[in-house]
């Protein structure tokens, strides 16, 4: 049931600008990718293209086997021939029809029996928890459940591949956090390979098999969820993923095998690298003390933010600002003096020059 | 934008060449199949009249061996435009029309702006009470043959110097009123004026509805008077608003017909329109088409100039009544007595008229106005030589019945085929923005606004006299009053349609593509129903504007396909003016029934036809 999907070298320009940019990627069955980036960078394009909603300029697209588009052999498949099935950001259900209507929309025109399109209505409706609002108008319902039944009009075609554009983000935060467990669940159980689109990296790295960062129409990084985290491949990606943002520390190699950051340095094996490098290391990778400890340096505690769960500790010395986050309600004053030291396991060096993974510590 | 439709693997297809094939795949999506048939459309319906216009002032025709004795049929020749602009008779022929029609035109659009823009100053920005009817009245004059006022005028101050029953005043006072209160530009202004005030209330009132107050209120913090923040902040912030009202009446009453026909031509105060006509019922086309391709020029270029200080989108455009809290003028003393003078006036505009009308077809002996003169003669008396010369009861006369079932039937196609048009061109349009063929359907559909309607009426008299293309001869069929009554209405189509269309997101169309559906499907299930209430209010704002058209026919008609517009010019012309006044009536209540119908249907109103 499931189906791979195949890019190659899709590039989509909008005049001068291209939206995607020589794009390549095989997506496996079952997946579940997430394409992850800033405001424009071209994730919503590059979704189109896949379902036949653009018209790429170059490139190819396979859905399994089935060439459905191609610039060079001048192919392209109608959207509604590709065995897609779309969720919009906005939902856009069929504001003049009910509930019913617009699930069994896509069935009609199949030709679907009356009785099997009850039943097929009655089962995806049960899936996304919306059993007993058949006969609702979209205006009558709350954005949640607007929300579930344009998940439900998709399923209901049975398409082999789902793709999904910001579904979440115009519902509160409560509401999101649901829906995600609901997602998460429903890609468990039918196992269709899904694409999904978001610029939060919370809901990237929840719920993905494999996240895809992109920047100005390029994928920067395809990797699993730990991956990209834990292994950034450029600053770029380093900055955009976590929250709060990752340390970012100029630094350059010593001969005796530490990297120096100013009037301290810190002890790292190097493995080959020289010159001017950028030492990243997450929040939550720094320990702390209110005394001095071993291979710790000495910092104070500029501002203490403490946010139920966990808190994060903005530290000074001199120009250097760092970040910390810790567990629980920290009990650390402003202006306390404090020690902080690195965990050389989990630190990463990025070329200062071309801002990419050099060595990664950890 | 990308081909939701495009062409499968078929095997003829596929043995084709990449190129070949995306260009097969763009020039099957739907808009754009949709755009190249409005293309050919209009291409059909306004060039080629157009141009087979200009062609008819630069040929001999066999009409012109009057004038020119050494005339050879179908030669080219500049003997039309000497004749028309540098002769004897240019100074009768065209400069003096000229000039009158520029003269009603200006007085017409100054009053009117004067009217409508007072009025909607003291409907929205101050505290007025009664708005509601204000409104509600202010639209009436609009909605009555543009004419009704002109022969209101006529039975009240008509006297008798050119022959014609005489007026109320006369018969009162005795003393004829002299011929400047009678007939010529004054009453043709002041008529004009009561007509087409409706755009400057309606334009004016949206855009000081959407005005901010706080900017207002700034001005009045600074120390400014109230005349200083009227002029300095009020006016320059509604001026795209007063542009379109301007530009609108302006085009309108160079172009129109009906005033200048009942109180004008009586005096030999010609306008281009009515030169135009006294030209083609002597079948001197190429002359007639001189004076209204010159007419065009001058409509063109008032536009344009109109475009070019406001900006090419604002003066179409109006801003949209968002309705800020406004603060409003305190009237204090002058409340009570501007409110009735505002009601006294409208009231009299819109009802005075009727009355007048009404009472001149009672009247028996012509010039009598007394009670024991009245009777119903007019209306469903039989045949009586001491009457009308002997013409039948208006009810009674077969071809009254004939005009009515005219009228309407070409009402209703012409608000069908419009507010079809404007749905496909709206999907056209809105579908393909950004690229170039959306962009030259938009432009191309907005040409027949700056053509006046009598000479966008004369472009079709040259077309369709011989047979164009696949098209048949049409002159003088009533297809050809429903086509042009369709081409005139492309631009006001167009842009009910584009806006209709841009309250559908694409993603609702999109979603029915990925569904599967294709494209017949996706617009009778998605498209349609969707902008399915924009479709009928266009309809029924068409058809009460269809109804009570007369520039753009009054060329057109024949004695079959005489509409009721048209028959009163005819009886007027004939000297029964009780006939005329009478089915002028019948036209009115014809016009309210079908307004009636659009205030009990959801959505519709004045204001959305006019594409506000
Ligand atoms: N129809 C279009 N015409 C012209 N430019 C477009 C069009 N659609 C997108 N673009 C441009 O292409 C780039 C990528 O847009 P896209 O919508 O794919 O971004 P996105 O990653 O989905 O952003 P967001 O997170 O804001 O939704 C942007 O620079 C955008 O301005
Ligand atoms: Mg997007």
């Amino acid at each position: 049931m499931s189906t791979t999907i195949t890019i190659k070298n899709l590039t989509k320009r909008f005049g001068d600008v291209a939206a995607v940019n020589n794009v390549s990627l095989t997506i496996e069955p079952g997946t579940f990718l997430t394409l992850l980036g800033p405001s424009g960078c071209g994730k919503t394009t590059l979704l189109r293209c896949i379902a036949g909603l653009e018209d790429p300029n170059e490139g190819e697209i396979y859905v399994g086997d089935k060439l459905v588009f191609s610039s060079k052999k001048g192919i392209s498949l109608p959207a509604g021939q590709r065995d897609l099935g779309l969720v919009f950001q906005n939902y856009a259900l069929w504001p003049h029809m009910t509930v019913y209507k617009n699930i069994t929309f896509a069935l009609e025109i199949q030709k679907m029996s009356k009785d099997q399109m009850d039943r097929r209505v009655k089962e995806v409706l049960a899936e996304v928890q919306m059993e007993g609002y058949a006969d609702r108008y979209p205006r009558e319902m709350s954005g949640g459940q607007q929300q579930r039944i344009a998940l439900a009009r998709m399923l209901a075609y049975r398409p082999k591949v789902f793709l999904m554009d910001e579904p979440l983000s115009n519902l509160d935060a409560r509401l999101r956090m649901d829906m995600r467990t609901e997602l998460k669940r429903l890609h468990h159980i039918s196992g269709a390979t899904t694409i999904y689109v978001t610029h939060d990296q919370v809901e990237a790295l929840t719920m993905s098999t494999n996240i895809a960062v992109m920047k100005l129409g390029v994928i920067q990084q395809l990797d699993t969820p730990d991956k990209v985290y834990h292994f950034p491949a450029n600053l770029f990606i380093a900055d955009f993923i976590g929250n709060p943002k990752v340390n970012l520390l100029d630094g350059s190699v010593n001969g005796n095998g530490s990297i120096s950051l100013g009037s301290f340095s810190v002890p790292v094996a190097t493995y080959g690298a020289s010159g001017e490098v950028v030492l990243a290391v997450r929040p939550e990778d720094i320990a702390v003390a209110t005394k001095p400890m071993e291979g710790g340096v000495e910092f104070s505690a500029y501002s203490v933010l403490p946010s139920g769960a966990d808190s994060t500790i903005v530290a000074r010395r001199e120009e250097m600002e760092i970040t910390v986050k810790v567990m629980g309600i920290s009990t650390i004053k402003m202006d306390e003096k404090i020690w902080l030291k690195f965990d050389s396991e989990t630190l990463n060096l990025y070329d200062k020059e071309s801002g990419n993974l050099v060595v990664s510590l950890n | 934008m990308a081909s939701l439709e495009a062409s499968t693997g078929e095997t003829f297809v596929s043995r084709l060449p990449a190129k070949a094939r995306r260009f097969l795949r763009w020039v099957t999506t739907p808009q754009v199949v949709l755009s190249l048939f409005m293309l050919f459309l209009m291409f059909y319906m306004v060039i080629i009249p157009l141009y087979r216009m200009l062609v008819t002032t630069i040929t001999f025709s066999e009409n012109d061996l009057r004038y020119a004795q050494d005339a050879v049929i179908g030669q080219l020749t500049p003997f039309h435009w000497l004749r028309m602009l540098s002769s004897k008779i240019s100074m009768i022929m065209t400069y003096e029309p000229l000039l009158h029609s520029l003269t009603i035109s200006m007085g017409a659009t100054l009053l009117s702006f004067t009217i409508g823009g007072a009025m909607a100053w003291m409907v929205v920005r101050t505290d007025m009470p009664g708005r509601n009817i204000i409104n509600v009245l202010a639209t009436v004059p609009y909605i009555m043959p543009s004419w009704t006022i002109a022969m209101a005028w006529k039975v009240l101050f008509n006297n008798g110097t050119t022959g014609g029953t005489p007026g109320i005043l006369m018969y009162l006072t005795g003393t004829p009123p002299p011929d400047w209160i009678s007939y010529g530009p004054l009453p043709i202004i002041i008529s004009s004026a009561l007509h087409y005030y409706t755009f400057f209330f309606l334009f004016v009132s949206a855009a000081l509805m959407s005005i901010d107050s706080s900017l207002e209120e700034a001005g009045e913090l600074a120390g400014a008077s109230r005349a200083r923040i009227l002029s300095k902040i009020t006016f320059p912030l509604v001026v795209p608003a007063l542009m379109s009202g301007f530009i609108m009446t302006f085009s309108k009453t160079m172009g129109t017909f009906g005033g200048p026909n009942v109180l004008g031509v009586p005096v030999r105060y010609y306008t281009l329109s009515t030169m135009i006509r006294s030209n083609t019922t002597i079948s001197a086309f190429g002359d007639a088409f001189v004076l209204a391709i010159v007419l065009i020029l001058f409509s063109m270029t008032t536009i344009f100039i109109n475009q070019k200080i406001v900006g090419t989108r604002k003066s179409y455009e109006t801003i949209g009544g968002r309705g800020f809290m406004a603060q409003k003028t305190k009237l204090r003393n002058w409340k009570g007595l501007l409110t009735t003078l505002v009601i006294i006036f409208q009231v009299l505009i819109a009802v005075l008229p009727l009355i007048l009308l009404i009472w001149s077809t009672l009247m028996l002996r012509s010039g009598d106005y007394s009670i024991g003169n009245m009777g119903l003669a007019h209306w469903i008396g039989e045949s009586d030589v001491s009457i009308n010369s002997g013409e039948p009861g208006v009810l009674r006369n077969p071809a009254i019945y004939k005009g009515a079932w005219n009228s309407i039937k070409l009402s209703l196609y012409t608000a069908f085929f419009t507010a079809l048009l404007g749905v496909v061109l709206g999907y056209a349009i809105v579908k393909g923005r950004g690229t170039r063929l959306s962009k030259f359907v938009e432009q191309l559909a907005f040409i027949p606004y700056v053509i006046p309607g009598i000479a966008f009426g004369a472009v079709y008299i040259s077309m369709f006299t011989k047979s164009v293309g696949p098209i048949p001869p049409l002159y003088g069929t009533f297809a050809l009053l429903v086509v042009v009554s369709v081409a005139k209405h492309i631009p006001y189509s167009s842009r009910s349609g584009v806006s209709a269309m841009l309250q559908v997101g694409r993603e609702l169309e999109e979603a029915a593509a990925v569904a599967g559906a294709n494209a017949w499907q996706r617009f009778t299930r998605i498209i349609f129903p969707l902008t399915s209430t924009g479709f009928v209010s266009g309809f029924l704002l068409t058809f009460i504007t269809t109804m009570r058209e007369l520039s753009l026919i009054i060329l057109l008609v024949t004695p079959t396909t005489a509409v009721l517009a048209s028959m009163t010019m005819r009886y007027i012309e004939n000297g029964n003016e009780q006939q005329a006044n009478a089915v002028i009536i019948i036209l009115i209540v014809l016009v309210l029934i079908g307004n009636f119908i659009i205030s009990r249907f959801r959505g519709g109103s004045l204001k959305k036809g006019l594409g506000m």
